[in-house]
């Protein structure tokens, strides 16, 4: 796939001025190829119309393999595999599998979930991002918009959306 | 947009701007070390390693070098282990339980916090691990692996069992939840670094960009580990506690001990986090973030919690006197008045007065009484779980059997071992980590700061 290389940067010093610009400049038409904050902004992922995040689910799913695989196990290994009298109690003593089986669908579902979080966002030890500016992981935030993807709208119109919008800044990035 | 009620007091002080929270806390891992934490490294490697000759005793001889008995076959190490497991309770209730009450005054500390119960999970894992003498092979016995006896499997009845998987969940899941949180400041110290530096923090932040699709997520991660990891809190040290409680020793036979080991587990781990914070904010100069506003909040969670255990002592006696059980009722008696009496009081005036003290606001608002309440609450934690393990079994079922417990040298030296290890660990922690979750006090630095506020 070929990067889109030539961006222009509207650098916000405010979170809330930066949401009422995300609005106004999507509402001008122009296409925003992403936002770099040094925090998380509530309700920024709403303006730029993301979808809301499906890691709960992936959440939910591990967990219950977790589950699954906890009673799966147990069972197997003491009541089938090697029934043994223990405590007077039954071979399958559902009540004292729980706390297991507990702890493996928390540990099944937080890796599983932290693992999709990783895959879906990129994460890994030898990952080299592309920093548009270094200040957006200390006291900026970085609206980037890609130049091939907003073809017809003039540069001259992009630039003065985003001052009019309050950005204190705008530069330009170009990628190898 | 969060509104912060003009009466509640701010959380950050001193009008820092976001670029000041970055400076402040990115400067102590990128400056030299200061005297006082080499001096404290030295120390602590010290210990360390004096602790290291009593381990390697330990599983050289084997655990005969310790002083238990045929009748006290429990006694310092699984009272180390309960106390190390409680005092690694606080970090993953101050960061999953206090975000999901949405309790903000949480950002400054949880990042320290759950450094900490970590550290003290490690140490605490250390007593099982060498208990069973030979830990090389103990893998067999600890977990359900295929064996050459059949496969003879590992005991699921077992509460002992249970505890290997609630110490490795709680360590693995509470591991995870504070290295996501340490991403995004890993990323703020690699673009602030260059050479190799920002080769380290590079490879450690994992290529954040902090893209806000990436935060959209990761704020989802962070509510649903949360939401996870609180139910795994409470069951830990739940699990611990029925080590104890599903045997039919008197003086362990209550079915009390489960919510009395997890108010005891939250009163010991605050008391340990405010130990650390206290000397922390002090040698960081972090008195901005770590507010006294932080370290009244975390009093009065000591208030409640040991108010609990109190509740508990007294309701476990009334039970063994309403019982009608003679040992039951002797188990109690021999506590309170028996030769290890004075264990027993030592451990009703640590944590059951000491902390009263806590409802004058004079001394939860002094750092001088904050501190050295917070190391008596941790002695009285000592000897709750000495008081437990070692009265209910130095007087069993035949009285020509009835003996005292005497520490070793060597006893010492392996609880020396894990102070070594955590206070190591903690201090390389406190260096090379930013010790602030950086992210989160911007996140909250509008709606909470002075400058906002006033």
């Amino acid at each position: 796939m070929e990067r889109d290389k030539n961006f222009i940067l509207g650098i916000f010093d405010d979170e809330d001025i930066l949401k009422d610009a995300v609005k106004e400049i999507r509402g001008a038409g122009i296409k925003i190829h992403d936002v770099f904050s040094p925090y998380p902004v509530h309700g920024l992922d709403e303006e730029l119309g993301y979808k809301r995040s499906r890691l709960p689910i992936a959440a939910f799913l591990f967990g219950l393999l977790g589950t699954t695989l906890a009673l799966v196990m147990q069972y197997y290994m003491m009541r089938f595999d090697w029934p043994m009298i223990i405590g007077g109690k039954d071979y399958a003593a559902f009540p004292d599998f729980i706390p297991v089986t507990f702890e493996l669908t928390v540990l099944v579902a937080a890796f599983g979930m932290v693992g999709v979080f990783m895959i879906s966002s990129n994460l890994k030890p030898w990952g080299q991002p592309r920093i548009f500016d270094l200040r957006s992981t200390d006291d900026k935030h970085v609206m980037a918009i890609d130049i091939a993807n907003n073809g017809s709208i003039e540069m001259d119109t992009i630039k003065g959306a985003l001052k009019n919008s309050g950005a204190t800044e705008i530069n330009s990035k170009s990628f190898e | 947009m969060q509104v912060t009620s003009p009466v509640r007091d701010p959380l950050i002080t001193g009008g820092k701007t976001y670029k000041d929270v970055t400076n402040d806390i990115a400067r102590h891992v990128e400056g030299k070390p200061t005297k006082g934490w080499l001096l404290g490294l030295a120390v602590s490697l010290a210990a360390l390693l004096l602790g290291t000759l009593a381990l390697a005793a330990t599983l050289w001889e084997g655990i005969g070098m310790w002083g238990l008995n045929k009748t006290v076959g429990w006694a310092w190490d699984i009272t180390n282990f309960v106390w190390w497991v409680g005092i690694g309770h606080a970090g993953t209730l101050i960061s999953a339980v206090l975000l999901l009450f949405r309790q903000k005054w949480r950002t400054s500390i949880n990042r320290a916090a759950e450094a900490m119960t970590i550290f003290a999970v490690i140490c605490a894992a250390v007593f099982p691990l060498i208990h069973m003498g030979r830990p090389w092979i103990g893998a067999i016995w600890a977990l359900p692996l295929p064996n050459t006896y059949g496969s003879l499997w590992v005991n699921f009845n077992s509460p002992l069992l249970w505890d290997v998987f609630a110490i490795s969940t709680y360590f693995s899941v509470s591991l995870v939840f504070w290295y996501i949180g340490l991403i995004p400041d890993f990323a703020t110290i690699r673009d602030r670094a260059t050479g190799i530096r920002n080769t380290i923090y590079g490879a450690l932040s994992f290529g954040w960009d902090g893209s806000a699709k990436t935060w959209m997520r990761y704020e989802s991660v962070s509510l649903i580990l949360a939401g996870l990891a609180t139910p795994l809190v409470l069951s830990v040290h739940t699990i611990v506690s029925f080590d104890f409680a599903t045997s039919v020793i008197p003086g362990w036979h209550t079915t009390i001990f489960p919510p009395y080991f997890v108010a005891g587990a939250i009163f010991s781990g605050f008391a340990m986090v405010l130990t650390l914070m206290i000397v922390t904010r002090k040698v960081f100069k972090l008195e901005d973030y770590i507010t006294m506003g932080h370290i009244e909040l975390m009093n009065i969670v000591i208030i409640i919690t040991g108010s609990i255990v109190g509740i508990a002592y007294i309701t476990e006696f009334f039970i063994a006197w309403y019982s009608g059980v003679a040992a039951e009722q002797y188990a109690f008696v021999n506590r309170m008045f028996g030769p290890y009496w004075w264990a027993y009081w030592s451990m009703m005036t640590c944590n059951v007065i000491s902390p009263q003290l806590f409802w004058f606001k004079k001394i939860r608002t002094s750092i001088v009484a904050t501190f050295i309440l917070s190391l008596v609450v941790n002695i009285g934690m000592w000897f709750e779980r000495f008081v437990i393990i070692v009265t209910s079994l130095h007087r069993d079922y035949l009285p020509s059997s009835w003996v005292m417990f005497y520490p070793t040298i060597t006893d010492v030296g392996v609880y020396l071992f894990t102070f070594g290890f955590f206070f190591t660990a903690f201090l390389l922690f406190a260096k090379f980590f930013p010790v602030i979750n950086m992210a989160e006090i911007k996140a909250v630095l509008k709606s909470s700061s002075e400058k906002i506020t006033k």
